[in-house]
């Protein structure tokens, strides 16, 4: 299976080709404003290669695209957002611990019905679908054109975002839907934050996606698209239009499984360094360890599956102090080539360091032979103190781990680090994140609360959901694999509740897959 | 009635409190983040709340003492609301046929510290600066004024669906646990309620007094530190007398639930000053013990705290996770419940575990009674 995977970062679009397992070629192009012409670019230049050539079975997309517009605010739809669940959680409606700036551009209107279940399945009162029909055709009225619907408990009973999708589809049929419990987990509000974000992105989505198809026809590729998720899966194009919120995370979680893909370990550590930033994670099983908590996007509190990483301002573009040659946390960014030493500039960088030391050579090394051996050894050793102590953070085990270093500031991770008991350094290494979207799999996810259940009863029944849903989504029902088994006895409930989550994970199904391109 | 000193709370005092209230909860109780939600949102809409001194209270003035039961993921479906629990205490008032002077939380450790706020903001009377823990337990006999053997009923339940419960009468604090958490299952398992009301005098001899401006001083001092980029735990310990036990990194927990508590251990490894050792922490809810190569070297009633190293921030008992950067300390608990009597409701023992109580600050003369 030969498969197209392409990074869009903020200063580089990476795209790799891989046959089976091996990477055949890679490029790297400047990142667009307009995006779209920075992925052209790089697929004509990789389709120029003649060992690229040939059809191709798949194109898979990992984009901050959609985060960005979030957090700079840009191209946000007005939405409106629906809450079933009164007489409960009447005195925190929706948006209310929104910034202010971003609520009052995309609020258009707030409606509170009853209905709701409780955590048992009962439901808090019945569904007010009379005034579900009046909001309908009151958001008609208004012209608003993206819902999020969120309902108590409705991870663990749909039933009423499902009624109130049917009856906005028939009032108001060209609206855009998007129900809660297709995003994500118990907590109401992070749940309906999520829905709610991902109703704001709806044009854009549409846009984008529409967008990324033109990309790849015009190079001259026939092949189903995909869009990789924050955890490391991929969504079919029509997917990632109804979800764009699941891309969010995508790029780090991207250079993790290919840095795990590159070196052939599913356990391992992790380091990304980048231009501006080194991202450290930890690989279990092949994929990276999940944080368990609240995430804030754009400063709106959500429960994405999202890569539990830890950013520091480590890049090859860091600037050096020269009175103490600490390094970073200011980097010169994407105006690397410009600003750097060894580039003609006045900035004395990460990069140059690195130049002078002899681990890299770039630009003209006669600028950065005036730099001092100490220096040069005190910048390296402020870097290798700063990766030893955010190594050693991310570890959840005692005893050494080995590492991965990728990106194209890996020249920045020393050959010995405490803690670490192998530095693996891989071919392709600075285009992981494209070789991380072009293996992406297709993944599945149950969480529910199971009672009178034993424990391992209650997983088998999480996980039956989960491999379902995998399979709805693409995955070859033969390479499930379980990614991660989690359970949670909820205090105070009673018949031994148990919280369980699981997820799973495939090999996208090549039928699945051609059926989507038409 | 004497004339009482009113201070307005702030809406940065009530930030902080939800700050301080959450490591006050010793790892339990629920975030205070939906408190603080209704609270911000009451403030912008006009409402403010008055804080009291217990001293204040004349002898037959009443007070309401609420509580938000329930499972705190059950609290993250089904919000806390300011409306409900405030509907709580006015049943009291019609089934008593009297008036509140004034209102406090039965703990202000937890989401439970925000509440009586939440119910003063909409009845218009003061909250009284004193709860019935001083921190955060798991039952509702677990008070300082079941170990004052002060009348456990009635108890109010309220659903906002429209169910209204009262428990009249039971023979025990323990009764009135077993006969209310039923109740509270059946309305969904999460309740707004209003604890027997108390006299003006009761809250003055058996209330755990000035708590709600210790959790507003507390979270001060962590957010303080956080925005100067100082170090929150040693302000923390200096400013409340605390006791550093174990700074290191969580490397394994374990949880179950047992009678319907969420019950487990977690295991610490030790960094920096700690570096070889491990600690290990019993919870049933909140922190109960902490062992230290087998033995235990901190205990209910003294408060156990599990802070985020850096941001000195609480980590509660269903939040912890791997690798978490934790500082470990014990802050000294309310005389009243390290006294023999307070030790039989909320001393080791209760919680199952065959321990003499040690106080962390027994060597330091005059502390902890």
């Amino acid at each position: 299976m030969r498969r197209i995977g392409i990074d869009v970062g903020g200063t580089n679009t990476d795209a790799v080709l891989l046959d089976g397992d091996k990477v055949v070629f890679a490029v790297k192009r400047p990142t667009t404003k307009d995006v779209t012409s920075g992925i052209l670019d790089a697929l004509k230049a990789l389709r120029a290669d003649p060992a690229a050539r040939g059809p191709v079975d798949a194109v898979v997309i990992g984009t901050t695209h959609f985060i960005n517009a979030v957090v700079q605010r840009r191209n946000l739809m007005k939405v409106a957002a629906i809450r079933i669940g009164m007489p409960a959680s009447a005195s925190l409606p929706p948006f209310c611990d929104w910034p202010q700036d971003l609520a009052e551009g995309v609020r258009g209107e707030i409606f509170m019905l009853e209905g709701g279940h409780d955590y048992d399945g009962r439901p808090i009162v019945p569904f007010d679908t009379a005034g579900m029909r009046a909001a309908a055709r009151r958001i008609g009225d208004l012209g608003l054109r993206s819902v999020a619907v969120s309902s108590i408990f409705s991870p663990l009973d749909p039933s009423c975002e499902i009624a109130a999708r049917d009856i906005l589809q028939e009032i108001c049929p060209d609206v855009a839907v998007t129900l809660s419990h297709d995003l994500g987990r118990i907590g109401l509000l992070e749940r309906e934050n999520a829905a709610l974000l991902n109703a704001v992105l709806h044009d854009l989505a549409v846009e984008t996606v529409a967008a990324f198809r033109k990309a790849t026809a015009e190079s001259g590729i026939d092949a189903p698209l995909f869009l990789t998720q924050n955890d490391g899966t991929v969504m079919q194009a029509e997917t990632a239009i109804a979800f764009p919120v699941m891309s969010f995370a995508s790029g780090a979680t991207n250079s993790m499984r290919g840095a795990a893909h590159l070196s052939g370990l599913e356990d391992a550590l992790v380091v990304d360094v980048g231009g501006t930033t080194s991202d450290i994670g930890q690989l279990r099983h092949g994929f990276p360890r999940e944080a368990n908590a609240v995430v804030e996007i754009g400063g709106v509190r959500t429960l994405f599956r999202m890569p539990d990483l830890l950013s520091i301002g480590l890049g090859g573009g860091s600037h050096i102090d020269p009175a103490s040659a600490k390094v970073g946390p200011l980097s010169v960014g994407y105006r690397l080539t410009q600003d750097a030493l060894v580039f003609g500039g006045e900035q004395l960088t990460a990069t140059d360091i690195a130049v002078a030391a002899g681990l890299l050579d770039i630009g003209d090394r006669s600028r950065v032979a005036s730099i001092s051996k100490d220096m040069i050894a005190a910048a390296l050793t402020d870097a290798t103190r700063q990766l030893e102590e955010n190594i050693d953070r991310m570890k959840t085990e005692a005893g050494d781990a080995p590492l991965i270093a990728v990106g194209g500031g890996a020249f920045l991770v020393p050959e010995k680090l405490a803690g670490v008991s192998q530095i693996i350094r891989v071919p392709f290494g600075d285009c992981a994140n494209a070789v991380g979207a072009a293996i992406a799999r297709v993944s599945g996810e149950a969480d529910q609360v199971f009672r009178d259940l034993a424990r391992d009863e209650a997983i088998a029944a999480a996980l039956e959901i989960a491999e379902r849903k995998a399979i709805n989504a693409g995955a070859d029902p033969g390479s499930l694999k379980t990614i991660e088994i989690e359970d949670m006895p909820i205090a105070y409930l009673p018949g031994n509740s148990l919280r369980v989550r699981v997820r799973v994970a495939g090999a996208l199904n090549r039928i699945e897959a051609s059926r989507e391109v038409a | 009635m004497n004339e009482p000193v009113l201070t307005e709370i702030t809406l940065e005092d009530i930030e902080s409190l939800a700050v301080g209230a959450w490591i006050l909860g010793t790892g339990g109780g629920g975030s205070p983040y939906l408190g603080l939600l209704n609270l911000r949102r009451l403030y912008a809409e006009g409402y403010r709340v008055q804080l009291m001194s217990p001293l204040d209270l004349d002898d037959d003035d009443r007070v309401a003492v609420v509580s938000n039961m329930g499972a705190p993921l059950i609290g993250q479906e089904r919000l806390a609301d300011s409306r409900n629990i405030a509907r709580a205490v006015e049943m009291q008032e019609e089934f008593g046929r009297f008036k509140f002077r004034a209102v406090m939380s039965v703990e202000i450790g937890g989401g439970n510290g925000t509440q009586a706020l939440m119910a003063a903001a909409h009845l218009n009377i003061p909250v009284v600066d004193a709860d019935c823990m001083g921190r955060a337990f798991p039952e509702a006999q677990m008070t300082s004024v079941a170990i004052g053997g002060l009348r456990p009923y009635p108890c109010t339940l309220y659903d906002p669906r429209g169910i209204e419960a009262i428990v009249t009468k039971v023979p025990s604090w323990k009764w009135m646990e077993r006969a209310s958490r039923k109740i509270c299952v059946e309305m969904g398992s999460i309740a707004s309620t209003s604890k027997a009301p108390r006299t003006g005098r009761e809250v003055k001899d058996w209330g755990i007094h000035f708590t709600t401006t210790a959790a507003i001083r507390i979270g001060r001092l962590v957010r303080e530190a956080n925005r100067l980029h100082t170090d929150p735990i040693a302000a923390l310990l200096e400013s409340e007398g605390g006791k550093r036990l174990f700074t290191g990194k969580v490397v394994d927990v374990a949880r179950r639930t047992t009678e319907g508590f969420l019950r487990g251990s977690v295991a610490i490894e030790g960094i920096d000053d700690d570096r070889g050792s491990r600690l290990e922490l019993s919870f049933q809810n909140e922190w109960i013990v902490a062992w230290r190569e087998g033995k235990a070297v901190a205990m209910s009633p003294d408060l156990i705290c599990v802070l985020e190293s850096v941001s000195g921030h609480a980590v509660g008992t269903e939040t912890v996770r791997y690798g978490q950067r934790v500082t470990v300390v014990a802050l000294p608990a309310p005389a009243v419940l390290t006294s023999p009597r307070g030790l039989e409701f909320v001393g080791p023992r209760a919680f199952g575990y065959d321990l003499d109580f040690r106080s962390v600050f027994e060597e330091r003369p005059g502390a902890g009674v």
